[in-house]
């Protein structure tokens, strides 16, 4: 009637349908099931990212290079024009590129450091170390990290530096909560008990027993952080309080040009222009976001209905 | 609902050639593998196998319903006449609830935690319309009665959460039955449940069911259970018919090897030996979760060399002795005794080769094991960490230990998720044995595994102690497997010790009170069981 | 009832402290401030005494503690201190109280945010239930990438599209929302409009796309399996089986979003130069106007705090297995 054994054998057991495959396959076998939103994150994500490291060769001008016509329209030397004291717009824009989602990416790693480290000793833990943590965060979280960013901002002054630090401890908040989340969830498991019945110190618990099992979401949640953070340095900018001139930026960019708008009617790539550094925000986040969204997907298991 | 005169003969689901895909690991796979079978009005048919046999899909598809995530790819089933494969849903909601009703494994799960019982229960009868809202509360209420759940009529005003898992299973069955369905699917309702518990819902069904002579599909990869209340047995394996039979031809003569091994594993039984060696005592111990209090005055004394099993049911505070043991929980007063020493009360005063000399195996090989690393990975850390074995040596000791258990180094390199249950299961002992421990806890290492995976893990358990002396504490609540490899019997329950002895002292009367109903409510592999034990019972029905 | 009553209590209690430690924070930010502070407000050419004044005005040479609680006392009772614009070098004093620069301002704020929230609270619960009902529908997709792409959206790019649209190439709508007390009604929502949108536009996406999860994750339930084996058609599966469990995620999921739309007016308020208390907090930042941005944080978070207090209520008095203990 079947195929199997009658007699019994441990190595002939027959464990669950999973093919053997090496790295290299797993990541082929993932693209090809990509679907096309996920294809267009990662295309638009790549050339974001060979437009930063490369912006001194491919950007036209210097970064601060001040061109005698202020509000130049576009095309002939300037592709996009010139803003409102005659910086070459799309030399700015390449830069720009560098600078927001350099300082972007070094805050949302330093979130990921406080965040990530103090949640996987709390879950571990789970004493009064956790307790105040976990209360302590709480607190902070009970302040719009927006707000209080302004706050700390007009209080410690807008340097890239403090920027940097004043939004990676506030959002670190969020990353401590999801990481505690995940490894607590992971620390009850039976492996995490039987290291500890080995006698295995906190370390080894935290990086070879904890640390591969929650990966996934850790690095969806990378994704999302970034693009939020990412934001905010863009909303802190185009308050006038994040990134400050001469550097280039796209949220301050669009704070430079936002009275052209008013041309639309006589000249709309002039009114355009300020939507430029904007739609360069939008399309890189939306872009994270269809990547992490796939991920997600993939990762947490669920089944849709057929 | 059927009005007309129920006979035995009429067939009442038909299911021809049935095929159903199930998507994982990005591929279709077969599920079910063309099955047939043919049900008749009043008749209960067991469906047994082990898990992954593709029992509880085929339980479904009998009532025309594939899970998120499956297909039907072929074969038809025909109910009453009604082919439910090309039926619409609108078609097979009709049917759904009314003329099949369905019984879920976990009734707390399974109940609306935001609706009364009784709401739930006449739900289905009152949306269709088979009779006025009032006459279904009713009618509820005498299933409640004929149930035999406590105050019939005033349960059903009470939530989900309100009521123990042995009750919510009953009302689940009164729910099924309110609509007095032609087919109720059974689907291993009574796993999740103790075992004197589930006499009583057993006992409640059964009678139930033969009353209103509904046909059933009684899912369960239970033998003993399913004898008891199946005229029928279907075995599956691998989504494949093994054989169909009636019960009691099925259970005195099983034509199909596998079905025989399946039979054959209650056989296992271990000589009891004596030992005065104590290794390890447990001492007037009492120990709490916070503010309640879970263990009362423990004495346990284990032997060297010898198995410890520890028997009781959920709550009865077994694992928690064994927390106590390892350290995990420190008791409030009392100690355990190692070797002649006390052990520090904390985990994190005992010293390396304190932890080193306790092992412990779980009863989830799954949770157990890292998914992240390999096996070669889980059993060279012990060796490693304890024994300070490394490159070549620790390579080679690890080949060994794979031998030991019967698998070979083919199996370095796999990942958890890469090996069957009882091949998991196999390298936690091994885990284990590179300790080169004195004394093995065993919790519930068996419970999880299908029969035949089973007998091979006792076996092997029971090897490994004649060769390297080993003493185990067994902790299960299975009388089957605390015969195959016990020596003595420690019975819980409340977190009191009821009695410790010699197994044939323990399973052999006079009982205590305890240990007689524990005892009695183990189902064994005779149809007569449950009648013949509740006509016994002096409080019986 | 009792174990609601005191589940309530506690979250009351647990939320006044929160707001007890939250204005702490608020407060002792002021004393992180560089030293030279004093100089910086006043200007170069200030004295030694005029410094030495201002400090003691700001109650500088007091204990932490004493001025917290003096701080404290003085905000429950409306006074949210002195601006530290108005102020110069000679020790001249034309600086304004700030209760009187918030308070019409936080009128303006709540209007725009009240205006937005019944737009955009019933529009995204009942996209948020259709899109799961009808989940893996062209619609549901359709639906989905859109809200997709508006989260991922600065407000700024959304506020300055609309101008773009609405005011510029088509002016049907002011792309400035300069409003005063004066203002009627009718001319005021006119005005609003643009601003509004936006944040409808943001917060409908957010709110929507946590309702559709709160309802998929629920019908993941064994008991909604049980209700389909049952009979039981979509809409009753929905409204009768889902519905009832999910008060307390969807209370959430609003009090998330009402919370993040008090922090998207900031910028959306800065956009359309809407005098709110959003645009008053950013200049203050701008001039470092501490006991301005002070009070302002403080209105941020309490109402803040206090939404989310509404949602946890609001879980615990729709959940049966407080309702109906054992």
């Amino acid at each position: 009637m079947t195929d199997q054994p009658d007699t019994y054998a441990a190595a002939a057991e027959v464990g669950a349908v999973r093919k053997r495959r090496t790295r290299l396959e797993r990541v082929g076998l993932l693209l090809k099931s990509a679907p096309p939103s996920a294809w267009f994150g990662m295309i638009v994500v790549t050339l974001y990212i060979l437009v930063a490291i490369f912006a001194d060769v491919i950007a036209p001008y210097g970064e601060a290079e001040i061109h005698p016509v202020p509000f130049a329209p576009w095309g002939g030397e300037f592709l996009f024009g010139t803003d409102q004291i005659g910086r070459d717009v799309l030399t700015r824009l390449i830069y720009g590129a560098r600078n927001t989602m350099g300082i972007a990416l070094a805050t949302t790693m330093l979130s990921f450091l406080i965040g990530g480290g103090l949640g996987l000793v709390a879950a571990i833990n789970r004493s009064w170390l956790d307790q105040f943590l976990s209360r302590f965060v709480d607190v902070l979280m009970a302040i719009p990290s927006l707000i209080f960013a302004l706050m700390l901002l007009s209080i410690f002054g807008s340097t890239v530096t403090s920027l940097i630090m004043i939004i990676a401890v506030l959002d670190s908040t969020r990353v401590f909560r999801l990481t505690r989340a995940v490894a607590v969830n992971v620390a009850v498991m039976d492996y995490v008990e039987a290291a500890k019945l080995r006698g295995e110190g906190l370390s080894w618990i935290m990086r070879r027993e904890i640390l591969p099992n929650i990966l996934p979401p850790l690095v969806a949640e990378f994704g999302l952080r970034f693009c939020f953070v990412f934001l905010t340095i863009a909303a802190l900018s185009f308050l006038g309080v994040g990134i400050q001139p001469p550097t280039a930026d796209w949220g301050s960019m669009v704070r430079e040009n936002a009275s052209l708008i008013q041309f639309a009617k006589y000249d709309i790539t002039a009114a355009i222009t300020p939507l430029l550094p904007a739609a360069a925000i939008a399309l890189l986040t939306v872009a994270v976001n269809f990547i992490v969204d796939w991920f997600l997907h993939k990762t947490s298991g669920l089944r849709d209905e057929h | 609902m059927s009005t007309e005169p129920v006979s035995k003969d009429r067939i009442l689901l038909e299911m021809r050639d049935v095929r159903i895909d199930g998507f994982s690991d990005e591929r279709w796979h077969q599920i079910i593998k063309g099955v047939n079978l043919t049900l008749r009005r009043g008749e209960i048919l067991g469906l047994i196998g082990e898990s992954g046999a593709g029992k509880s899909t085929l339980g479904k598809a009998a009532m025309g319903y594939t899970q998120p995530g499956c297909k039907l790819t072929g074969g038809s089933i025909l109910f009453d006449g009604i082919d439910l494969v090309k039926a619409s849903d609108a078609e097979k909601r009709r049917l759904w609830g009314t003329r099949i009703a369905y019984v879920a494994q976990s009734a707390a799960a399974s109940f609306n935690p935001a609706h009364r019982l009784i709401d739930q229960t006449v739900e289905a009868a009152t949306r269709r319309g088979i009779r006025p809202d009032a006459e279904s509360r009713a009618d509820a209420v005498q299933l409640f009665r004929a149930l035999q759940l406590p105050k019939p009529e005033t349960i059903g005003s009470r939530y989900p959460h309100q009521v123990s898992g042995g009750q919510l299973q009953r009302v689940m069955t009164a729910m099924a039955m309110s609509p007095r369905p032609d087919l109720i699917i059974f689907d291993e309702p009574t796993t999740a449940l103790d075992v004197t518990t589930q006499v009583e819902v057993l006992s409640a069904m059964r009678n139930i069911v033969e009353e209103f002579n509904t046909a059933a599909i009684y899912i369960t990869h239970d033998l003993a259970v399913v004898a008891q209340m199946a005229d029928t047995i279907k075995v599956l394996r691998y989504g494949e018919e093994v054989e169909e039979a009636p019960t009691r031809q099925m259970l005195t003569e099983p034509k199909q090897a596998y079905t025989r091994s399946l039979w054959s594993v209650r056989a296992l039984e271990k000589p009891e030996v004596k030992g005065d060696d104590i290794i390890l005592s447990i001492d007037h111990v009492d120990a709490a979760y916070g503010p309640f209090k879970v263990l009362h005055d423990v004495n346990i004394s284990i032997p060297r060399g010898r198995t410890v099993a520890v028997v009781g049911e959920s709550g009865s505070g077994k694992s928690t002795t064994a927390r106590v043991i390892t350290g995990l929980l420190p008791p409030l007063s009392g100690s355990v005794i190692f070797n002649g020493e006390p052990l520090p009360a904390a985990l994190k005063d005992r010293s390396k080769d304190q932890l080193q000399r306790i092992q412990m195996i779980y009863q989830m090989a799954d949770t157990a094991m890292n998914p992240r690393q390999t096996v070669f990975d889980i059993i060279a850390r012990p060796l490693e960490f304890y024994l300070g074995l490394k490159g070549k040596a620790r390579e080679d000791r690890v080949v060994e230990l794979l031998k030991m258990i019967e698998l070979d180094e083919s199996f370095m390199d796999r990942l958890p998720s890469e090996l069957s249950g009882g091949q998991k299961q196999r390298i936690c002992i091994a885990r284990a044995l590179a300790a080169e421990p004195d004394i093995i806890i065993c919790d519930e290492v068996t419970s999880a595994l299908d029969q035949i995976v089973q007998e091979g893990i006792l076996k092997l358990l029971l090897r490994l102690q004649k060769e390297f002396n080993i003493t185990y504490l067994f902790i299960t609540h299975d009388i089957a497997t605390v015969k195959a490899i016990s020596d003595e019997i420690v019975v819980m329950f409340q977190g009191k010790v009821v009695e410790q002895g010699l197994k044939s002292e323990i399973l052999s009367p006079p009982f205590p009170d305890y240990t007689q109903l524990l005892l009695s409510s183990v189902p064994e592999m005779d149809p007569d069981w449950l009648t013949n034990l509740l006509s016994a019972r002096p409080d019986g029905p | 009832m009792n174990a609601v009553l005191a589940t309530i209590l506690k979250r009351l209690g647990l939320g006044l402290a929160t707001l007890f430690v939250v204005s702490a924070i608020i407060f002792s930010s002021i004393s992180m401030l560089p030293g030279d502070f004093g100089q910086a407000v006043l200007g170069q050419s200030a004295t030694q005494e005029t410094v030495a004044a201002f400090r003691k005005e700001l109650g500088l040479d007091k204990p932490a503690v004493v001025r917290y609680f003096e701080w404290a006392g003085d905000v429950l009772q409306g006074d949210l201190g002195t601006s530290f614009s108005g102020r110069n070098a000679s020790g001249q004093d034309r600086s304004r109280q700030v209760s009187d620069l918030v308070m019409p301002r936080l009128w303006n704020t709540l209007f725009l945010a009240g205006v937005t929230a019944l737009i955009a609270v019933p529009l995204a619960l009942f996209l948020g239930l259709t899109t799961a009902l009808y989940r893996n529908s062209a619609y549901d997709r359709a639906v989905n990438a859109a809200t997709l792409t508006t989260i991922s959206t600065p407000e700024f790019f959304v506020a300055y599209i609309l101008i773009l649209v609405f005011a510029s190439l088509w002016p049907v709508f002011p792309s400035l929302a300069n409003v005063d007390a004066s203002t009627a009604l009718g001319e005021r929502l006119y005005r609003v409009a643009l601003p509004a949108l936006t944040l409808t536009l943001v917060i409908v996406a957010h709110m929507m796309r946590m309702t559709r999860a709160a309802i998929i994750n629920l019908l993941a339930s064994p008991y909604i399996e049980m209700a389909r084996l049952k009979g039981a058609s979509r809409s009753e599966i929905i409204l009768k089986h889902a519905l009832p469990n999910a008060w307390a995620p969807i209370a959430t999921v609003i009090a998330f979003n009402l919370a993040y739309l008090v922090v998207g007016v900031v910028v959306v308020e800065v956009v359309f130069v809407y005098p709110g208390i959003g645009q008053l907090m950013v200049d203050a930042v701008t001039s470092r106007d501490i006991p301005v941005v002070q009070a302002c944080a403080l209105i941020f978070a309490a109402t803040y705090i206090l939404l989310n207090l509404t949602a946890d209520i609001i879980g615990i008095v729709t959940n049966p297995r407080l309702l109906h203990p054992r």
